[in-house]
């Protein structure tokens, strides 16, 4: 049984594989994409069942035990990531047919989709550090392919940042993981978390978590670390937005939620208030960026920013509400930020434009797009009963509890003003005089659906919260106790 | 002698990042390369360098290299191979497309 686990990277990557083969067979790959993509969600849906039932899956590859092989860890936290990943994969293999164009799609789309979705599984559910590198390398080549897809003008210009300074933050990565590995002798997490408390190196280690902490934060894209981001996805085209946007700066707050409750614990009143710091000017320097363009498709890449800026609180906040409101906000995160691409996407399709000056009164000819777009927003503002909502309250609760009020009020501050940045997209480009629209425009009927399917989600992890909130702290309480984890993986 | 390499590897750190900061795209590229094999070096430095001994453990040896940092380097080589073979196709593509190799060039307004 132990086996399953590694079933939802293999999936993908050996589907992905086989789709070089066909490039040139579209319907056929299309449709092997939504197959692939759908399996892997009732599986890991599965091993998330499992996990709840028997608690930890811990995979020896290779029957090398713990501390020496490669391990793969389906906890709570990686297997909840991993079913929300495979649903946006599921919303983004369905959206994408009808949005790219058919040079796109031949030239390899579905590999890259695939391998993202086998890069971003094996991030999350790697048990060492050194394969959590080569995960994010495997995801960020996917990306890179994804990124330059296409090859415009815009798109290279862009791709160039964005893959240098990935680059640059890869190689700070591996040289953070060769110092972490001679002071502690191991890149296992579990055996980390145990030789940290022990080598009694404070200045050493806190230089290390620092550093850990600047490559993580470069890919999640944390204040000051953020500028090559909303442009790099603002881009390329809407579904390969909403993918990054929903899963690649999620792989870097993982890894900052995994790094510094696991392994970098011990000196807390300096790396966390530090992450609190940083967490203000990531709120507020997002929201400032959302307010300040008028592309549609850059205000929700700026809205990215804000979004990490909370998750990165509650760990500053660093209780088991607060880590688990970070959790809730994640989860929430991807999916509606998946789901706010596709639709600024399918907005963009119908308008012609990503102008929001040229775009106005939709909602008379789309009016299911309208309202779609309008509950998406409130559940990005985090408005009850939706699912930003509980996360907020969770963070926000953690926030006023231990005294953290300067930021607690950023926080509720900067979600007003998101709420403010993204009903602009509403109210000028669906209320008011009614455009024009371009003749020549593809339906986007069959859009519909992804969209949906991601908002109902986003809704259920709302109203269910009752269901899913136990779930949740079980995760906060695990992530404020390492012993779990340790115990569980060295089994000593 | 790990002295003697760490200072190596910092040199091409130096290097590198210097390199990183230039306008020229080729030259940024050169500059990635060079932080990486410093980056290789030093993973390989900080596993300890021991002369002659073989990264093997069986009974009756107590003198062996650790063979984690080789194992390691050779994963880390390989991705930076793969990303600069990639970065240099790259690059020229946006060469041809935008018709500069300056980065300084290489910006847009938002809403384009």
């Amino acid at each position: 049984m132990t086996n399953l686990i590694i079933l939802p990277i293999l999936l993908p990557l050996i589907a992905g594989t086989l789709f070089v083969f066909w490039r040139k067979r579209l319907p056929f790959v299309r449709t092997g994409a939504q197959i692939v993509s759908i399996m892997n969600l009732l599986l890991t849906t599965f091993i998330m069942y499992k996990v709840i039932q028997d608690g930890t899956i811990i995979l020896e590859t290779g029957g090398w035990i713990a501390p020496y092989g490669i391990i793969l860890v389906g906890d709570l936290l990686s297997v909840s990531l991993l079913v929300a990943t495979n649903i946006i994969a599921v919303a983004a293999a369905f959206y994408a047919p009808y949005t790219l164009d058919q040079g796109r799609e031949e030239h390899y789309f579905y590999t890259f989709f695939l391998m993202l979705i086998a890069g971003v599984s094996g991030a999350f559910l790697t048990g060492d550090i050194f394969n959590l590198f080569v995960f994010f390398e495997v995801l960020l080549m996917a990306s890179y392919g994804m990124i330059v897809l296409g090859g415009t003008r815009q798109q290279l210009r862009e791709s160039i940042k964005y893959v240098l300074l990935n680059l640059f933050s890869s190689i700070l990565f591996v040289t953070t993981v060769s110092f972490l590995y001679s002071v502690t002798g191991t890149v296992n997490m579990a055996q980390l978390s145990e030789r940290v408390g022990q080598v009694n190196q404070d200045g050493i280690l806190t230089t290390i978590a620092i550093l850990f902490f600047v490559v993580f934060a470069t890919k999640g894209a944390l204040f000051p670390l953020y500028f090559w981001m909303p442009h790099a996805y603002a881009k390329p085209p809407a579904v390969i937005s909403a993918l990054f946007g929903a899963l690649l700066t999620k792989v870097g707050i993982y890894s900052i939620l995994r790094v510094f409750t696991l392994i970098f614990n011990g000196n807390v009143d300096y790396t966390h208030t530090f992450f609190i710091i940083l967490a203000g000017f990531t709120l507020i320097f997002g929201v400032v960026g959302a307010m300040s363009t008028n592309n549609i498709k850059l205000i929700i890449a700026y809205n990215i920013i804000p979004a990490i800026g909370f998750m990165i609180m509650g760990v500053g906040i660093f209780t088991e509400g607060s880590l688990a409101g970070s959790v809730y906000y994640l989860l929430h995160d991807m999916i509606i930020k998946g789901a706010l691409f596709m639709l600024v996407g399918a907005v963009a399709i119908v308008a012609g434009t990503s102008d929001l000056r040229k775009i106005s009164g939709l909602i008379k000819q789309y009016p299911l797009l309208g309202w779609l777009f309008f509950i998406a927003t409130l559940t990005l503002a985090g408005l009850p009963p939706f699912s930003g909502f509980i996360g907020k309250l969770l963070l926000l609760k953690g926030a006023f509890e231990n005294g953290h009020y300067v930021i607690g009020a950023v926080g509720l501050i900067t979600s007003l003003l998101i709420l403010v940045s993204v009903m602009r997209i509403f109210l000028n480009g669906f209320w008011g005089e009614s455009m024009t629209l371009p003749t020549k425009t593809r339906s986007i009927r069959p859009l519909y659906f992804p969209i949906t399917f991601l908002l109902i989600f986003s809704v259920v992890l709302g109203i269910g919260a009752e269901w899913f909130l136990p779930h949740i702290q079980q995760i906060g309480v695990d992530l404020m106790d390492p012993s779990i984890y340790v115990d569980t993986i060295l089994k000593e | 002698m790990e002295i003697l390499m760490s200072i190596l590897a910092g040199l091409l750190f130096t290097a590198g990042i210097y390199l990183l900061l230039q306008r020229q795209l080729l030259k940024i590229i050169f500059g990635t390369a060079l932080l990486s094999h410093g980056a290789h070096l030093l993973i390989l430095t900080m596993g300890k360098l021991n002369r002659g001994d073989p990264p093997i453990l069986t009974e009756g040896i107590d003198q062996y290299t650790d063979p984690l940092p080789q194992a390691l380097i050779l994963t880390s080589i390989v991705i930076s191979f793969g990303v600069t073979s990639f970065l240099l196709v790259l690059a020229y593509r946006a060469y041809k497309t935008n018709k500069t190799d300056n980065l300084e060039q290489l910006r847009g307004s938002d809403n384009d």
